[in-house]
């Protein structure tokens, strides 16, 4: 991307992006606070919250103990008390140990209290691998989320989407959860000067082409991107679509693009038994069948918990080389 | 679906010579196939019994496309054949050998349940395509939309006109010529040949003889080339799949100009072992079809090195391009009187620049030197070709 000045938009990283989306929340909506291991003093495991301890006071960016149960709790109880809670988890497999309060209270607390209550909390948490931070550190279970009815799970893969996601998290009256791939924080890219987001739970098209439909989310739609190009130069036009939200899923963006392209690869860095990409598989069929072409392909993490040395810790994800491959198999040039 | 030459893509069924139930032997002309080359006699690899004929007349379908299947020869079912009683049921076919039997059969159910996309499935319901004519180009052979599309598409062409499509002829000469230059490292050779011994026997040989008996200067040289790849093996093959394949046999292909533009290079088989005379009446049938439009599909797919000589339009070198898969071709120029220098004297004798542009990948120039030499050398004794 050219370093030129545009109009009406502005270059910033995804770390800022995201800075100022907190900054952004503190300062227009009292109600809202942001609590974490590590977010107060240390500035975030990520540097994400850097500076907003000094900006807004230790009532408003609370360092939590290392105890994912209770900081949760507490956030979802702040919710239900009328509280608008940011509660970051240092990393997605450390939510495991919050799982109870997300799946048992946060998510079912409208339904059981016969729409009495609502828990309005933003979880944020980083996810995926590519910084060496081994098997418990590093793995991709936002797919899991997204099975949870209650639940709403939101993949920002853009500087746009870090900036504004945030906002629209928040004015929802039930439970979001944010996932930022530790691999996209020093993302740098050019983003409009809007007002507030975009419709954060539809799909949104990148690339338009004709030969096959790319579906990603989080990195991986990168990765996507990065091998549309390298499809482009072989005359292969790729349609690249960043999911964005994981539940919902966007099913009318998905399908009308399949049934243009009658082709479609699907990029998950998750595993692939049960993944998110199976039910995004499922849905092309039900939905889709006649409009297919060739049968779809997922490209997915491999089945193994993710290895620590470099090479393999590549090797067991999604990469622009195995998408390209996976493009040439549905279109019988494998 | 026969390849014809590295330049063939895809060609159309003309008519068919056979129907199943029909015996056939290995050399058999079965069907006339439509190319850019022209019509083609395509001939039969095996013998057998005809099964079934998978392709109408008319279609066009790409190189590799299986046109008809045939059954391979047992002694009954030949006799069952010749004597015309009623097909033999599949159960009856498979009888030698129960494994064949459940091949057979697992063939037959493979075949019942065509791969077709659901998408293609429906438009081929909507365009009125018969799934069971096509040949899908999608994952694992499934046939695809696109497929589809073109059977349609094909069915709504006009038939192809009678004789060649220049225009095509000249795409297909473009892309294995182009193929040839960026792919093949060709290194060029060129050696003056004393042809007076050649031309003074050829002349003495045809002197009694009626014009239809009469050899032709190209046949000494065609002979003369076939006979150094004896010695030279690794200009008569082909370099396919990253490694070069000798032939035994040399099948010398012989550039033919064609009326109206465009050239083709059928074989003439095995021509290290035919006589001159037998050669002669090979080249002259050759020519014969090549501009009539019909020659037969192992002259096009076969040659191991390929023979120009432009000699006849004043030419004195050529500077050939190799035909791929083929490693070598040799180039022959015009004959003309020239001064030649010989044991300190400037004598004037018949003479031609012979040319070789050969394949750097399998051989080299001191290979290629020896070789031009060794032709050179033939072209000397014209008795002993």
């Amino acid at each position: 991307m050219s370093d030129a000045p545009k109009p009406h938009m502005i270059q910033t990283t995804y770390r800022e992006a995201m800075r100022d989306a907190l900054r952004d929340a503190l300062r227009s909506d009292p109600r809202v606070f942001l609590m974490g291991e590590d977010v107060g003093r240390y500035g975030g495991c990520y540097a994400v919250s850097m500076g907003l301890l000094e900006e807004f006071g230790e009532e408003r960016v609370r360092d939590t103990p290392l105890s994912e149960s209770g900081f949760v709790g507490a956030g979802i109880g702040a919710a239900l008390g009328g509280m608008r809670p940011i509660v970051e988890i240092m990393t997605v497999n450390f939510s495991l140990l919050a799982l109870d309060q997300i799946m048992n209270n946060a998510a079912t607390l409208r339904h059981m209290s016969g729409g009495q209550f609502s828990v309005p909390i933003v979880i944020r948490m980083a996810t995926g691998a590519g910084k060496q931070l081994a098997a418990q550190h590093s793995h991709s279970l936002e797919g899991w989320y997204a099975h949870i009815p209650g639940l709403k799970v939101l993949t920002p893969a853009t500087v746009e989407d870090a900036r504004y996601m945030l906002a629209a998290a928040l004015a929802d009256p039930d439970p979001v959860l944010i996932f930022e791939h530790v691999m996209l924080y020093n993302l740098e890219g050019w983003m409009p000067v809007r007002a507030g987001a975009e419709p954060v739970h539809q799909a949104r098209i990148h690339r338009t082409g004709g030969d096959v439909t790319l579906l990603a989310y989080g990195a991986g739609f990168h990765k996507a991107m990065t091998a549309a190009d390298q499809l482009a130069a072989d005359g292969i036009e790729a349609e690249v679509i960043d999911l964005r939200s994981l539940r919902p899923l966007d099913d009318a963006t998905i399908l009308a693009s399949v049934s243009k392209t009658h082709r479609v690869v699907i990029v998950d860095e998750g595993w692939r038994s049960g993944g998110i990409s199976a039910e995004i598989m499922a849905r092309i069929v039900e939905q889709g069948f006649y409009e297919l072409d060739a049968p779809p392909v997922r490209v997915c993490g491999a089945e193994v918990p993710i290895p620590y040395p470099r090479h393999l810790e590549e090797a067991a994800i999604p990469q622009p080389e195995g998408i390209v491959q996976a493009v040439r198999q549905v279109l019988g040039r494998g | 679906m026969p390849s014809l030459g590295s330049d063939m893509e895809a060609g159309t069924l003309v008519e068919w010579q056979i129907k199943p139930g029909d015996v056939v032997h290995r050399g058999q002309i079965v069907a006339v196939v439509e190319t850019v080359k022209g019509a083609i006699d395509v001939e039969i690899f095996e013998d057998g019994v005809v099964d079934e004929l998978l392709v109408a007349p008319g279609t066009e379908v790409p190189v590799g496309t299986v046109l008809a299947r045939i059954r391979s020869a047992q002694p009954g079912e030949v006799a069952a054949a010749t004597v015309s009683e009623p097909q033999p049921s599949p159960a009856r076919a498979a009888a030698p050998s129960v494994a064949a039997g459940a091949a057979s059969e697992g063939a037959r159910e493979a075949r019942d349940r065509l791969k077709v996309s659901p998408a293609a499935r429906r438009r081929a319901t909507e365009r009125g395509v018969d799934l069971a004519q096509l040949r899908g180009s999608g994952p694992d052979g499934a046939i695809t939309v696109a497929d589809v599309e073109t059977a349609a598409a094909a069915a709504l062409a006009p038939k192809p006109a009678e004789g060649r499509d220049l225009a095509a002829m000249r795409q297909a000469i473009a892309a294995a010529m182009a193929h040839a230059k960026r792919e093949i490292p060709h290194y060029y050779l060129a050696m003056p040949v004393d042809m007076a011994p050649a031309l003074t026997w050829l002349e003495r040989r045809n002197a009694d003889r009626p014009p239809e008996e009469r050899l032709l200067p190209a046949i000494l040289m065609v002979k003369a080339v076939a006979q150094a790849t004896a010695r030279f093996a690794e200009f008569n093959g082909f370099y396919r799949n990253g490694g070069f394949e000798p032939s035994a046999a040399a099948h010398v292909g012989m550039a033919i100009a064609l009326r109206g533009g465009g050239l083709v290079a059928p074989a003439l088989h095995d021509a290290r072992d035919r006589d001159l005379d037998g050669l002669m009446q090979d080249f002259r049938d050759l020519v014969q079809r090549a501009r009539s439009g019909h020659l037969r599909s192992s002259e096009l797919a076969d040659p191991t090195i390929t023979v120009t000589s432009l000699g006849e339009r004043g030419v004195e070198q050529v500077f050939p391009i190799i035909y791929p898969p083929q490693v070598a071709i040799v180039g022959f120029g015009a004959v003309t009187e020239r001064p030649w220098a010989q044991e300190g004297h400037i004598v004037v004798r018949r003479a031609l620049t012979a040319s070789l542009a050969a394949d750097h990948r399998v051989s080299d120039g001191h290979r290629g030197g020896l070789f031009l030499a060794a032709i050179a050398a033939a072209l000397q004794q014209p008795e002993l070709l």
